[in-house]
């Protein structure tokens, strides 16, 4: 974790209009809650501490994707340059709920908060190597400018949230 | 109708019907790319390394097939080389029959409009779904994309909502982006629940891990891959890159050089077949990822034969980002249904086309590049997209049957076959023209501006009668300056030659008076040698063996000046530009070396003549604030050469507008061919807009110039005739 990296992280957050939240992990699961609206679906966050709120629902299915508003995962990776976050899936089905769901939570850890594009290629090649299918870098919500204009909420969510744990 | 009327009625169709959205999408990005890569501190290097990576890859491409094919197998997938279209259509509806498929959703890939597999597929009656939304706009209203990226760039929201409203025909009319977003998504949600089998193509493919990385902004491609059970990815054997590692410098360059997005909303790193659980619509659960198919299918095409071709290898570098489209003021104005051949659309189109759909497909749209050498900077690998024009042009000249050649075989100077175009012909043989025209002015301009003459050119070669032709000077600049009695200053600091490039030398002969002036006062001793003409006018029309034995002479004439410790002095920027870029190609290393390093352009040499001694300043007469307006010319910008112009007139004390637009329109000959002449007016519109109050017009290029005189009421001079006048 650099201290210098995560002010920059917040920073193209901010620049981006994409919103925060910081949150010691043992508030972790009260500011969760105080976040979503349920419907929400989840997949489990593995940092110590630190658990879904209990009416997030981590059963899933076709038809709880599809009516779920809110969906929670956890981010291998934050890249403090873009404002991105990094979305793993080994297995859990964080793929369905970072993007079937009209706004994801993205729950990050500092020390998994990264200073470019170039550290984050680097480590994502490693997991990669190790075995990791899927992992998007995901800046924002879903966008698309075909219709004549920018709309935010093309196939994908129309809401991004981050939430920063700051002492994982 | 003609060849060229048919051209002429087509692009104005286009202007009016797709013109406004095009342009306003196109600069949009453009304006986007400037900022976003200004934003990036290591821009250059990134640029640099991309290249190299792609240098190296496409060299390497039989062993990274070998090497993705080995890594795609040990992670369960299956590689499949396809020699051409009906190979990789075949083996994509083989795959789509053995999973028993009755619907494929897709997301966006240029490889696949190549291939035309919708159509392959639909004819086994499967059920084809476009999920991109520009993607899937064209597919309900049966049209080509427009755009490398944005496929339907050329439609504005109305068009699309009137498209909707017909075709589907919804309870409540779609009237907003936002309601068609909506409406499409429901739409193709349900498509996508429904399909079997996903498709997509893949910005590259990492050799090393078989990883495939999606650029996308809407997430229909996750969703197409998550929600389906077999994946099949088509991609360009070209897309390979050696390492994951080698992804980063593209990641970060691909989204700021198209659309000016610093990063789009999703690149996907997906390294198949994932371990993401499968969806069961029927059971209503999540199945297991072990149910996964994917097939990766690479397709030549062409590529291994443009790989081997020393002039159409850059091609296969292009990330497809479309920047060179973007920052083209013709394809702002037309778009790619005008510039663009079967699949491919924009700059770098010519190569593609010609090298997977074949030359003929090049030709109906190559012209249209007119050698500006913007998208050279715009491109985050640097591909010369000019001269991969010039090149193609080249080839079809010499591939065409001209009729009436055997008029001008043997009467014309030039290298060229007997296919070149009589019209490409005359302007590419100008210097013959510009002697003739000098030697018989001021005869030479009445005859030429005759009514029947007129005719005549416009029937004949093609010249369009709206414009005003140039007027030839009866005393050439070499003649004048031979001819007259003041001998310079004494004791010259300097020496220099001035090259009397075509125009300043036949036409626009005081911008040459003034230059030798302006260079005397600065003590600099001048000479004005007959020097043939640079080869640009050739080379622009793609006559490259007649560009090329110019340029041997003039490399040698003015060599040896500098070999003599004279620096070249040039008024033309489309003629240093010449020096500076195109000899390269044309010239031996040495020669190239020799003139290219010591070559400038007039107003930056009188710049350095001004930063080595200030006190000079004092032989000018201050403008106190008098308004002039500057143009600046293309190459003269992307040779960065444009601030030493602005800096003089600053100096000496104008109140300096500069155009905000990138190009006049004119591009030499491009302006005066009747196929053409109405889009150049329609670019030029722009910098009339700007320019049609000001008192004070200066301009530095030759075309810029003529097509000023057709755009404005007030003439128009070069910036180096108004620091003349400034003279104590």
């Amino acid at each position: 974790m650099s201290t210098s990296a995560i002010s920059s992280f917040e920073e193209s957050l901010s620049t981006r209009g994409l919103p925060l939240t910081r949150t010691a992990a043992a508030d972790a699961a009260d500011e969760l809650t105080a976040l979503v609206e349920p419907p929400a679906i989840g997949t489990q966050l593995p940092y110590s501490g630190v658990s879904l709120p209990e009416n997030v629902i981590t059963e899933l299915s076709p038809s709880v994707l599809e009516s779920a508003t809110v969906g929670i995962t956890p981010a291998a990776l934050a890249i403090a340059d873009y404002g991105s976050v990094v979305i793993p899936d080994d297995g859990s089905g964080s793929e369905h709920v970072s993007l079937f769901a009209d706004e994801h939570v993205a729950v990050v850890a500092a020390s998994d908060v990264v200073a470019s594009m170039s550290e984050a290629i680097g480590e994502l090649g490693e997991q990669v190597r190790d075995g990791l299918t899927s992992a998007i870098v995901a800046t924002g919500p879903s966008a698309t400018a075909d219709m004549g204009e920018l709309v935010m909420g093309a196939h994908g969510p129309k809401v991004v949230e981050v939430v920063l744990v700051t002492d994982r | 109708m003609s060849g060229r009327q048919q051209k002429a009625e087509r692009i104005r169709e286009l202007m009016a019907t797709q013109g406004e959205a095009v342009e306003e999408n196109t600069r949009e990005f453009n304006d986007g790319r400037y900022e976003s890569t200004g934003d990036l501190s290591e821009y250059e290097a990134l640029r640099d390394e991309a290249r190299a990576i792609q240098e190296d890859a496409i060299e390497r491409i039989p062993e990274l097939v070998d090497q993705v094919t080995e890594a795609v197998e040990a992670n369960g997938g299956t590689v499949y080389v396809a020699d051409d279209a009906a190979d990789a259509n075949e083996y994509v509806r083989n795959i789509v029959a053995d999973a028993d498929a009755d619907s494929v959703v897709k997301s966006k890939s240029m490889t696949s409009e190549e291939l035309e597999v919708n159509e392959a597929l639909a004819a086994d009656g499967v059920d084809v779904w476009e999920t991109d939304l520009g993607e899937f706009v064209l597919q309900v209203a049966d049209e080509a994309p427009s755009h490398l990226v944005a496929p339907a760039i050329h439609k504005s929201t109305e068009d699309i909502a009137a498209l909707f409203d017909g075709h589907f025909d919804p309870e409540e009319p779609l009237e907003t982006a936002e309601d068609l977003t909506t409406f499409a998504r429901d739409h193709l949600g349900e498509k996508i629940r429904e399909a079997d089998i996903g498709m997509t193509g893949a910005n590259f493919v990492t050799a090393d891990t078989g990883s495939i990385a999606l650029v996308t902004s809407e997430g229909n491609a996750r969703k197409c891959l998550a929600a389906t059970d077999t994946h099949v990815a088509v991609a360009g054997v070209e897309k390979l890159l050696p390492r994951f590692e080698d992804l980063q410098p593209f990641v970060e360059l691909i989204g700021r050089s198209g659309t000016g997005q610093d990063i789009t909303s999703y690149v996907s790193l997906f390294t198949p077949p994932v371990d993401v659980p499968t969806l069961d619509h029927e059971a209503d659960e999540l199945g297991s990822a072990d149910d996964r198919e994917f097939h990766l299918i690479l397709v030549d095409n062409g590529r291994m034969e443009m790989r081997e071709d020393d002039q159409l290898r850059e091609t296969l570098y292009c990330i497809r980002c479309s920047a060179c489209a973007n920052s083209c003021a013709n394809f702002q104005h037309v778009g790619g249904h005008a510039f663009g051949g079967e699949t491919y659309t924009g700059g770098i189109a010519t190569g593609w086309e010609a090298g997977v759909h074949g030359q003929e497909s090049a030709a109906e749209f190559n012209d249209l590049c007119t050698g500006c050498s913007r998208c050279v900077d715009a491109c985050p690998v640097k591909i010369d997209i000019p001269w991969i024009n010039t090149v193609v042009r080249d080839r079809i000249n010499r591939d065409a049957d001209q009729e009436l050649s055997w008029l001008v075989e043997g009467l014309t100077p030039d290298e060229e076959p007997g296919g070149v175009d009589l019209q490409k012909r005359l302007f590419g043989n100008f210097e013959t023209l510009a002697k003739f025209g000098s030697a018989t002015a001021p005869v030479s301009n009445w005859l030429a501006d005759w009514g029947p003459n007129r005719w005549l050119m416009a029937r004949i070669v093609g010249i369009d009668r709206r414009r005003d032709l140039p007027e030839f000077q009866r005393e050439t600049l070499v003649e004048w300056f031979a001819a007259r009695d003041d001998r310079g200053p004494s004791d010259p600091g300097r020496e220099v030659v001035l090259y009397p490039d075509l125009y300043t030398n036949h036409v626009q002969v005081e911008r040459g008076k003034a230059a030798v002036r302006v260079l005397e006062a600065l003590d600099v001793g001048v000479r004005v040698p007959a020097v043939r003409s640079s080869g640009r006018a050739p080379l622009s029309q793609g006559m490259i063996e007649t560009a090329t034995d110019h340029a041997e002479d003039v490399a040698t004439q003015l060599g040896r000046h500098v070999d003599e410790g004279r620096d070249v002095v040039v008024v033309e920027p489309s003629d240093l530009a010449m020096f500076r870029r195109e000899y390269e190609r044309l010239v031996d290393e040495d020669a190239y070396d020799t003139l290219a390093d010591d070559s400038y352009e007039i107003l930056e040499y009188v710049y350095g003549l001004l930063e080595a001694d200030p006190s000079r300043s004092d032989r000018f007469r201050n403008a106190d604030g008098e308004r002039l307006a500057y143009h600046s010319h293309c190459q003269q910008r992307t040779l960065g050469l444009e601030p030493y112009t602005t800096e003089v007139l600053g100096e000496l004390g104008f109140d300096l507008v500069t155009s905000e637009v990138e190009c006049c329109g004119m591009a030499g000959s491009f302006g005066y061919k009747a196929e053409y002449y109405e889009l150049s007016m329609d670019v030029g519109a722009t910098l009339r807009d700007q320019f049609e109050d000001e008192p004070r017009v200066v301009a530095s290029g030759t075309s810029c110039m003529e097509q000023l005189d057709d755009l404005l009421d007030v003439p128009n001079r070069h910036p180096i005739e108004e620091v003349a006048d400034r003279l104590e």
